[in-house]
């Protein structure tokens, strides 16, 4: 079943220099337990696409055409009939948690407003046991305290979270994530789109994701459309994307991303005795590319403070050489990828 | 390696940090947000300083350029230590060290033609105004932007050209040392590809030496020959790039490196395998 159907969606912006086609005929959509991404550089129009679709656009300045269903309702056609879906049959997850939350009421206020949107029916104690229990969901620990904070006191990982929670109080059927993970860490973003695919395979919600990240699209996508200057110039399965590109753009988007793995092309490689001491006898560290440890298992590479010990002493580049090697053999196969 | 490669090597460092430290005071005691910090930068080469947002490694940038004075600490710069220089002492040795900023909307003045921003550093060295604009116009040329560029303002330009006006600016004070704060994290995957590039082609024109502060291992990878990552302020690791990125040998190091999804290497429909770098939230 779709959850949403775009049909040759257009959508004009009014701005001062004039009318700009800022989405130009794009059509795609989003099934059940689907995730599908719209990827593109800034400006190309994804996310002007997403919020078309949920009908955040200024009205006055934004004008769409084409159609857009969004649980069965045409909410080009029939603007007013986006307040029966939105934050109940479509919730969205917005770029920046910092700034997403008010700042002046608890975190606990603002999720059980979001649970007696949805279920007016409850009482405020009951609103706040639903609270806690979405926060449980999104695996956050000690949910009663973390109720009564102030989005300030939360980390950045924890506010997208807690987010995610608010989108997930009106029971949607469909998730909008509008760059869910560009305002964080790479190790918190890892959690957050794991946290992404969990909810999917339990609850079956679609996802519609909107990245710059070729490697966040690659990880949580189903199928993506690559998008320029307000088209697709390609959509396809994940796998065909990422490794069958067909067409210039994307070759060009794919060959653009620093690689981790193939040689480098720019930087000299360290000249032997150069700066940094050799290892003399390395821990022989697994590669870092090894299968990953099972879902089942998460916590095997869970960061802890003690993990990361400084070596004693050990400070720098050349400053120190004889210490980096310490440094470096001394390092625990504990806490190791398995 | 012996103490006489050792000693031959330091010959060439342009820039050696020592026992770094700098403490914010806030309103609840004194935060220590660089703790014992040491690296030291060859001439003609780049080192690299990874980590994740508030480990330090901003703050360690700005103090290398004295907008804040460190708590403790040396920092050698041509034979002088500049940690606790007074400003007046300072001043001739600031065009040595020169900083390229995240923000490439906000670091440019929007008064000013994009000459102008370049020629203002020369302006402080005594150039003649004919001279400046010569030079000006030639580090332009230098960056990759067209002559018509010169007389334009910061507005007029997209994120990836004003980065190359805050690059060229940064180069014409001539200096041995250049500080790129995630030079290229503003911009666009292509863009920062072309200014990643452009980095490499100076430094082997000019000799120029680089201090890159990243959070993309990708791009650490791509542009540093070495690596210091930290981690609440300290250093975790250090060594040869390739050697810490395909060997990491501290469990913090391996968590980074996990968690940069690189596309090409991925395989499977919606792996959470690879996410399970971190089970908890951070």
């Amino acid at each position: 079943m779709k959850l949403l159907e775009v049909e040759d969606l257009q959508i004009e912006l009014m701005t001062e220099a004039g009318v700009v086609r800022a989405v130009d005929g794009v059509s795609f959509c989003v099934g059940e337990g689907e995730t599908v991404t719209l990827i593109g550089e800034s400006g190309s129009g994804k996310s002007t696409t997403a919020m078309g679709v949920l009908r955040l656009l200024p009205a006055g300045l934004a004008v769409l055409s084409g159609r857009v269903e969004l649980a069965g309702k045409d909410v080009i056609a029939d603007p007013d009939s986006i307040v029966d879906v939105r934050g109940r049959s479509v919730s969205l997850i917005p770029q920046d948690p910092m700034t997403a939350l008010n700042p002046v009421f608890t975190v606990g206020r603002q999720l059980a407003g979001a649970v007696r949107t949805r279920h007016p029916e409850l009482s405020r104690s009951q609103a706040r046991d639903r609270a806690a229990e979405l926060l449980d969901s999104v695996h956050i620990p000690d949910p009663s305290a973390q109720l009564r904070k102030y989005p300030h006191q939360l980390s950045g990982g924890m506010l997208q979270r807690i987010l995610i929670a608010i989108a997930l109080a009106g029971e949607p059927r469909l998730l909008v994530a509008d760059e869910p993970t560009s305002a964080l860490d790479v190790t918190v973003q890892a959690g957050v789109l794991d946290l992404l695919l969990e909810l999917q395979e339990r609850t079956r919600i679609g996802i519609l994701m909107i990245t710059h990240d070729l490697g966040v699209a690659r990880v949580v996508s189903d199928r993506i459309h690559v998008m320029k200057a307000g088209r697709f110039t390609e959509s396809g399965e994940v796998e065909d994307i990422v490794e069958r590109p067909q067409t210039e753009y994307t070759r060009k988007l794919l060959a653009a991303i620093p690689q981790l793995d193939a040689p480098s092309t720019t930087a000299p490689e360290t000249p032997a005795g150069q700066n940094v001491p050799k290892q003399e006898s390395p821990t022989p560290a697994p590669p870092a590319e090894a299968p990953a440890a099972s879902p089942a298992e998460p916590t095997a590479t869970t960061l802890k403070p003690e993990d990361a010990r400084r070596p004693a002493g050990a400070t720098g580049l050349s400053a120190v050489p004889g210490t980096a090697t310490t440094a470096t053999t001394a390092a625990r196969p504990e806490g190791a990828r398995p | 390696m012996t103490e006489h490669h050792n000693t031959e090597h330091r010959a060439d460092v342009v820039l050696r940090v020592e026992h770094l430290v700098v403490d914010y005071p806030t309103p609840t005691g004194i935060h220590r947000a660089v703790d014992d910090v040491s690296l030291s930068v060859e001439r003609g080469r780049t080192v690299a300083l990874v980590g994740e947002s508030g480990c330090g490694k901003s703050t360690v940038a700005r103090a290398l350029v004295r907008l804040v004075k460190p708590t403790s600490g040396s920092i050698v710069l041509a034979e002088t230590d500049i940690a606790q220089l007074p400003e007046k002492k300072l001043r001739p040795l600031r065009s040595k060290i020169q900083m390229v900023f995240q923000d490439p909307y906000g670091s440019l003045d929007p008064h000013l033609t994009a000459q102008q921003i370049v020629a203002e550093p020369l302006k402080l060295r005594g150039v003649s105004t004919a001279e400046r604009n010569k030079e000006a116009a030639h580090l332009i040329d230098l960056v990759g932007l067209p002559s018509t560029a010169l007389n334009r303002g910061p507005a007029e330009f997209s994120g990836g050209q004003r980065q190359r006006i805050g690059i060229a600016r940064a180069l014409a004070s001539r200096p041995e040392v250049l500080v790129c704060d995630e030079a290229t994290s503003a911009l666009d995957v292509s863009v920062q590809a072309q200014v990643l590039k452009l980095l490499a082609e100076l430094q082997q024109q000019t000799g120029v030496s680089y201090l890159f502060i990243s959070h993309n291992l990708g791009v650490v990878r791509e542009i540093s020959q070495d690596v210091v990552v930290m981690r609440r302020g300290q250093v975790v690791e250090a060594g040869p790039t390739q050697q810490v990125l395909s060997q990491p040998a501290e469990p913090y190091t391996r968590a980074l490196r996990a968690a940069a999804l690189d596309p090409a290497t991925i395989r499977g429909r919606k792996p959470r395998s690879v996410l399970a770098v971190q089970g908890k939230v951070a």
